[in-house]
């Protein structure tokens, strides 16, 4: 009786909610229609909702306006890259960090929490120098190098390890393992929520990151995706219906993997509570 | 599908605790695993030490190093002093994209109490269909700020966007958002606001539920009612979290470029015609400009070394002034 009382004072909360949802989405719905719609169609007055005819040649256009194949690979290739050596490299070190006594430990974890807390434009200029000295501008490298090295990802993943209970690892070494035996075979297995946690986030921030590819790679087949998005508002500035058709295409990929991984996502963002 | 954010995981809620318990703390730290070959320490951490020292931390010292020179046509550089700042402290540009910075901030913190809002909603108890809520309102956090800049100019256009034909249907006349001087910065916040409602709603979310459930049946059977348990119980015991949301959102936000770059149409020929480009213009926008379209990369690397004096003052201010409305249980 109580029960079905709250579930009946539940209804205004619906309401707010749902009004709340409506907004949110509404742009991202409106971006879905109007991709479909003709030129003419997207420009009159007073707009249609629904498209009168369901027109596919925006998405054609796309590719036609930018490389898009070659930039969606772009962007693969760098997320899967730089999202796979921060792995790697971040939880060798957190391990070390959090699990193995050694001179100068905290002077260099200091090191590290420095990094973490300048803001990014810090690092851009000498980056770039960087890049251009070694010729690599316009280059994958340049996409992905700098990104493979995170401070955040270290910090993350050492929290991780040190809540990790110690007796199986303590057990492995009086076995006679190594160390790095002890951290591959037993701590990493161990930590593989963290790791999912920092893998879908660096993931997300590669795909969307802006200002990095833009700077070093202006050749539009080295771009990512977000930087030829970019490109191709430059060009068609007035042909919304091939923007959005451009931005869907380009946003798809990271939807389909939040939604398929919501959990893990939004388990991550408040374990972090850290964004790009 | 129910998407429990665990307690656990909500960071804020448990920072400073009773003495007793970080003595406890401490002793077990002490007797904590550890490894003693250091050499193994040394090749674990050198990959990514490396990798951070040489694209990370020493680019911060060569930055604050390139904000006292002036940059040569064909490379190289001349120490300057501090001319650079001083430029910088005359330069109008600097300043008002600054304010504009400054503004987008605040507009931006307006977000957090509808986020908090929503939060409570969601945690009512009881309440079906969180799961479908929350995916909905993290949508706009996944999506790519090049492709929500694009979006949201569509919808912003003066002739044939939406909104102004929603306006219209109530007879208001819209004007042009994104290229009037007097709405782009309300424009921008706006967007702004979208993208991170979803984010601190999360946030605030976990730390709603690591309070515990018998702090309000106590409450209640004192006679408490929902107002009033709100304001005893609720938000001193979420204010450690909207601290941390609201620092947060701060750093975020000084730093905003990708979503005002792209919304105002830098990226564009015509970029410069549009007569609202100073009035949306933020700091790490100029910085952009100055260090890697004007060669002036000394001048870039003061701006932004600037920006990070201020954010940490900004956020230095905030801890100390945490005291007066930050309650740690």
């Amino acid at each position: 009786m109580r029960e079905t009382n709250r579930e009946g004072r539940l209804w205004p909360a619906h309401i707010l909610l749902s009004l709340g949802a409506v907004i949110t989405v509404f742009p991202l719905l409106w971006e879905v229609l109007t991709s479909f719609k003709s030129f003419s169609e997207s420009v009159q007055v007073p707009p249609t909702i629904l498209p009168a005819h369901w027109d596919w040649s925006n998405y054609s256009k796309v590719f036609d306006g930018i490389p898009f194949a070659q930039q969606f690979m772009n962007t693969v290739v760098m997320a899967l890259l730089r999202t796979a050596a921060q792995l790697l490299l971040c939880s060798m070190a957190a391990y070390a960090f959090a699990r193995i006594r050694f001179p100068g430990r905290g002077a260099i974890f200091l090191g590290f929490l420095a990094v973490l807390m300048v803001p990014g434009q810090l690092f851009l200029l000498p980056q770039y120098q960087i890049m251009q000295d070694l010729g690599w501008l316009d280059s994958m490298q340049a996409l992905v190098v700098p990104g493979m090295f995170s401070a955040f990802g270290t910090f993350l993943l050492r929290q991780f390890f040190m809540g990790l209970p110690e007796e199986l690892e303590e057990a492995a070494r009086l076995d006679g393992a190594s160390p790095f035996t002890v951290f591959w075979r037993i701590a990493l297995p161990l930590a593989r929520p963290g790791l999912l946690a920092l893998g879908i986030l660096t993931f997300l921030w590669s795909w969307n990151d802006l200002m990095w590819p833009l700077i070093v790679n202006t050749d539009p087949a080295k771009m990512p995706l977000s930087a030829g998005l970019a490109s191709l508002q430059g060009a068609h500035l007035t042909e919304y219906p091939v923007l959005m058709a451009g931005s869907l295409l380009a946003t798809l990929p990271v939807i389909v993997v939040f939604v398929a991984m919501q959990r893990q996502f939004i388990q991550g963002i408040a374990f972090s509570g850290m964004k790009g | 599908m129910s998407l429990d954010v665990r307690t656990e995981t909500a960071v804020p809620a448990q920072r400073s605790r009773p003495d007793a318990r970080s003595q406890r703390e401490l002793r077990r730290r002490e007797r904590r695993f550890q490894h003693r070959d250091k050499w193994w320490g040394y090749a674990l951490i050198a990959p990514a030490g490396l990798g951070l020292a040489v694209f990370y931390l020493w680019p911060v010292v060569q930055t604050l190093y390139y904000s006292f020179t002036e940059w040569g046509a064909f490379g190289g550089t001349t120490w300057i002093g501090l001319s650079n700042y001083r430029t910088l402290v005359g330069d109008p540009e600097f300043w008002h994209s600054l304010g504009n910075t400054g503004i987008y901030t605040g507009l931006v913190l307006l977000g957090i109490p509808l986020s908090m809002a929503l939060a409570v909603l969601l945690n009512l108890k009881g309440l079906r269909g969180t799961g479908i809520y929350r995916t909905l309102y993290f949508l706009p956090v996944v999506t790519m700020p090049a492709a929500v800049a694009v979006v949201w100019r569509w919808l912003y256009n003066g002739d044939a966007g939406i909104l102004n034909h929603a306006l219209s249907l109530i007879g208001i006349d819209g004007v042009y958002w994104v290229s009037d001087p007097h709405t782009i910065r309300f424009a921008v916040a706006v967007v702004g606001v979208w993208m991170t409602v979803g984010y601190n709603m999360i946030l605030l979310l976990a730390g709603l539920q690591s309070i515990p459930g018998d702090y309000y049946e106590a409450a209640s059977l004192d006679g408490a009612g929902r107002v009033r348990q709100f304001f005893s119980i609720t938000l001193p015991l979420l204010s450690p979290t909207l601290f941390f949301t609201t620092v947060l959102s701060v750093i975020q936000s000084l730093q905003v470029f990708d979503l005002v770059y792209l919304i105002i149409g830098a990226n564009t020929q015509n970029a410069l015609q549009n007569p609202a480009y100073s009035e949306g213009q933020t700091v790490v926008m100029l910085f952009f400009q100055k260090a890697f379209f004007d060669n002036q990369r000394g001048y870039g690397a003061a701006i932004v070394c600037v920006l990070f004096v201020l954010i940490m003052a900004l956020t230095a201010v905030q801890f100390r002034l945490q005291k007066r409305w930050v309650h740690y249980a």
